[in-house]
């Protein structure tokens, strides 16, 4: 399995940074960056991950299951994750990701059935002051009302569409 | 145009961590250059390693992740004279919820945070260093990446750190989205590439930490604090806040206020003075109902019990603690059945399973609470919520169970009336 340069680049540079012997130390950081790049957690993925920090596959998979983050499966292109803990809650936090789930036709870790948008229930993410606050892939929307919501989301379909024509 | 900040500053603040914040183009190290950058690690560069350690502790750092241990007395543990190379290991796992001030540290001041990284370096002869960044701030290691990059190619890391001799290697880690690795064995355990599940300690990482290496770690703004320290003095950043609670430190305030945000106070700043003052009250002119003081680990306090000073002791007086800074303000409305359970939730989810009753304990208080609120709750649960909670602290090998148990305890207790309203409602439909 080959990445992208700038992937194979960053995962070079990463297997030197941990002290000798200790490349499994780069597995979390090297499956992070590339289930961006392929999609999901596949079992090819954590062949190549186990082979690359010198590890057992057995090894890269347990870590899949532990953190939130990875996934198996393909999420949407946009992964919208709502937060509903206890400073978006007090503000709305989980009005909006009921809104959410109408909006979208889709629950907890679903994906919509054109692959545009999934949908996540999320544990606080440090947006808190600027509650209710959503994350859609890597970006940080904060003070989100459900109106505020359903533009940002008719706006990524559009982008969404207008790429893939 | 002024730069856009998360927040509006409060004149009532005392800016140190956070004096660069708003200075156009802060995230470079030009303008860190321009604004007293460096001039600590320079200082420190002159001073014995035992000097800069008397000097932190001098100036009274408590830790700013959540537990608040002295910081100066920590690096003291660190045995610099030890064979094996000693590394520096930064907590920016922040997801306490209810804490949102280590993502502005990194963003707008990320040099500081390299230099007060360095100066540690000094301090225990570490030669290597890592962030531990959660996985969903992933624009913020991207952040931390370019200014680290910034850093080696203009001298500030590397082999011969501001033309001093000094070598250091410093280097992002991203986390993959679990609460549990901002515990700190945890998250070396994390950093190895496996689950992150907490260790038993002794020994402690100061020992034997990442890779069983000497490991010195510390929270995100507590290494921040420390260019202050070192350039101003140790004595001059104690004055700021009350004995043995030296300094300023970012609350972030959220909940019912008119203007919630990160607020770099004193300590010792009175918590009505921060509800009502710097974050402009309530909504609506609503009552004060209770105030999580730092973050949903803490005991609640009732409203009648916020009228103190906000520092370490005083908190801990009143049966809570300052914890990682994250300050909720509920207002009269708030349903605390609803509350419980939603903290519940995250701690069930969060849990990693490895004690059994922090792993059972957080599923039943879970379930208990799920059936309160939906109407099939018994009398002789309110008891049990606080039963359970009970046996669970102390028990584990993290703090996650205490964490969970803690403010149900408290909610459980102080606020029984919201409790009993739900079971008025039941008989009433009966």
């Amino acid at each position: 399995m080959t990445f992208s340069p700038q992937l194979e680049e960053r995962f070079a540079k990463m297997l030197t940074r941990y002290p000798e012997g200790r490349t499994r130390s780069a597995v979390i950081p090297m499956l992070m960056y590339a289930q961006d790049e392929v999609g999901a957690v596949t079992k090819e993925l954590i062949e190549e991950v186990a082979r690359r920090c010198k590890v057992t596959p057995l090894q890269v998979d347990e870590v899949v299951g532990y953190y939130s983050m990875l996934h198996r499966k393909p999420q949407g292109k946009f992964h919208v994750q709502v937060c509903t803990n206890i400073s978006c809650l007090l503000v709305g936090g989980e009005e909006l990701y009921e809104h959410a789930k109408k909006k979208l036709g889709v629950g907890h870790k679903q994906t919509t059935a054109d692959g545009q948008f999934s949908l996540e229930e999320v544990e606080c993410m440090g947006a808190c002051s600027w509650a209710p606050a959503v994350e859609i892939n890597y970006d940080f929307h904060h003070f989100v009302t459900p109106e505020k919501l359903d533009q940002l989301i008719d706006d990524l379909r559009k982008a969404g569409l207008r790429k893939a024509q | 145009m002024a730069k856009q900040l998360y927040n509006q500053p409060s004149p009532l603040e005392t800016r140190v961590v956070s004096k660069n914040f708003a200075i156009e183009g802060s995230e470079t190290l030009d303008v860190y250059l321009a604004n007293d950058g460096y001039k600590a690690f320079r200082k420190a560069r002159e001073m014995t390693p035992e000097a800069i350690v008397e000097e932190v502790k001098t100036s009274g750092l408590r830790g700013r992740g959540g537990a608040g241990f002295p910081t100066g007395l920590k690096w003291s543990f660190v045995p610099r004279n030890s064979p094996k190379p000693r590394v520096i290991v930064v907590n920016a796992d922040e997801s306490e919820p209810g804490t949102c001030k280590d993502r502005l540290l990194m963003e707008y001041d990320p040099h500081q945070l390299i230099e007060g990284i360095l100066i540690a370096g000094l301090a225990v002869d570490a030669h290597k260093g890592y962030i531990y960044i959660r996985g969903e701030y992933r624009y913020l290691i991207d952040e931390m990446d370019r200014a680290i990059d910034e850093a080696y190619a203009k001298g500030y890391l590397g082999n011969n750190v501001a033309g001093t001799g000094f070598q250091f290697d410093l280097c992002t880690h991203s986390g993959a989205g679990a609460y549990e690795c901002g515990e700190e064995t945890a998250l070396l355990d994390s950093i190895e590439g496996k689950r992150g599940i907490p260790r038993m300690k002794p020994p402690f990482p100061a020992v034997a930490g990442a890779w069983a290496l000497p490991t010195l770690l510390n929270n995100v703004e507590t290494f921040s604090a420390i260019p202050a320290i070192i350039r101003d003095g140790g004595a001059a950043f104690a004055a700021l806040g009350t004995p043995k609670n030296g300094g300023t430190r970012l609350v972030c305030i959220s909940g019912h206020v008119n203007k919630p945000g990160v607020y770099e106070l004193p300590l010792g700043f009175p918590m009505m003075k921060a509800i009502y003052e710097v974050a402009g009250g309530i909504p609506g002119g609503k009552k004060l109902k209770a105030v999580v003081p730092g973050g949903s680990s803490c005991p609640i306090l009732r409203a009648d019990e916020c009228d103190i000073p906000m520092d370490y002791d005083t908190l801990a007086k009143v049966g809570s603690m300052l914890g990682s800074g994250g300050m909720v303000v509920l207002d009269e409305t708030t349903d605390m059945v609803r509350f419980a359970l939603r903290i519940m939730k995250f701690y069930a989810h969060e849990s990693c399973g490895w004690c059994i009753p922090c792993r059972e304990g957080t599923t039943w208080l879970k379930k208990i609470l799920q059936r309160f609120y939906e109407g099939q709750g018994r009398r002789e649960d309110i008891s049990m919520l606080g039963e359970l909670s009970k046996n669970m602290l102390g028990r584990t090998f993290c703090a996650l169970g205490d964490a969970a148990a803690l403010p149900t305890i408290s909610i459980v207790e102080k606020f029984t009336e919201d409790f009993e309203v739900y079971l008025a409602r039941q008989e009433v439909m009966v």
